[in-house]
């Protein structure tokens, strides 16, 4: 974890540290388990291969969860996730990097809080976006 | 030709319309396997004496993690085998394929810890038709609130189906 960011640390425009994952597919017969979607298109190639896709797919939702992590590592343990959301544009494929970005794309006060917007995304290797999304966080205040 | 529309007023009628509710559990072992298969490494979703340093009720949800509802063998599961955030079915749907199109989570300030017993109640907040590289779709989005204990909203959960 580094150390603790402030709100008075940072600018629209800002780009957070980025997040670089590589799914085994261990991981993703793991990711099944753990969020309770059994989808055989995301372990049995057979079936992947019957529902026209190349093989196996990374999850969408993991993708979600990814972004979850690059926001929260971010955050550290004073600041708080508000609200992320993606879309699944494009898919991503095991043994190949799924880079997570986040950029701030507005700093505002709402309810005596300090809030910080974010475009965020995963991207393919070649710079693709496959799941662009948004994302508010709070941030603690030097005050 | 004269396209039918997917959206009957039929299906329209179930807009807003809340399912029975779910009994969702957020426990140690499961939170610890979601971590675990996204790679987490802060031990507050790990080490519940860790967490209880941090000012935790015990180890607490990752990110888009809101435990698992229970299930029982006489449950019916989706394509996922999934019992979990049911929406409420739509009446005279023929479209059967399902791509998921999108994840929200949005949190109201309040801990999910372990142990904690969630009340989830979803619906279908909307749906509309569109025509793109998959045909004609029917774009459904669900809206899925948690309860905790004491009946305080936690967390929201939208999802975007892609039916075609």
């Amino acid at each position: 974890m580094a150390d603790q960011i402030y709100f008075e640390d940072v600018n629209v425009g800002d780009e957070i540290p980025k997040l670089v994952k590589n799914c085994t597919t261990q991981q993703l017969v793991m990711w099944a388990a753990g969020s309770g979607d059994m989808y055989q298109i995301h372990y049995d190639k057979d079936i992947a291969a019957g529902n026209g896709l190349p093989g196996v797919i990374v999850h969408g939702a993991l993708k979600n969860a990814f972004l979850g992590q690059l926001l929260h590592d971010w955050l550290g343990e004073k600041g708080e996730i508000k609200k992320y959301n993606c879309q699944y544009r494009g898919m991503d494929v095991p043994a190949q990097d799924i880079i997570c970005r986040g950029v701030i794309t507005a700093k505002r006060q709402e309810d005596g809080k300090s809030l910080v917007d974010l475009d965020i995304w995963t991207e393919k290797p070649d710079g693709e976006k496959t799941s662009p999304g948004k994302a508010t966080v709070i941030l603690p205040s030097r005050g | 030709m004269t396209e039918e529309a997917i959206i009957t007023d039929e299906m329209r009628a179930v807009i807003g319309k809340e399912a029975e509710p779910l009994t969702v559990e957020v426990d140690k072992t499961a939170i610890r396997w979601f971590a675990r298969a996204v790679g987490h490494t802060d031990l507050v979703y790990y080490d519940e004496a860790y967490a209880k340093g941090k000012g935790h009720r015990s180890i607490i949800c990752p990110p888009g993690f809101l435990g698992h509802a229970i299930h029982t063998p006489d449950k019916p599961t989706n394509i996922v085998g999934n019992s979990v955030k049911r929406p409420p079915a739509i009446p005279g749907l023929k479209l059967m394929r399902l791509l998921n199109g999108g994840t929200e989570f949005e949190y109201y300030g309040e801990d999910i810890c372990a142990g904690d017993t969630l009340k989830s109640v979803s619906k279908i907040a909307d749906l509309r038709e569109r025509t793109g590289g998959l045909g004609r779709m029917l774009i459904l989005t669900t809206e899925s609130n948690f309860f905790n204990a004491e009946g305080k909203l936690v967390a929201t959960e939208r999802g975007t189906g892609i039916m075609y």
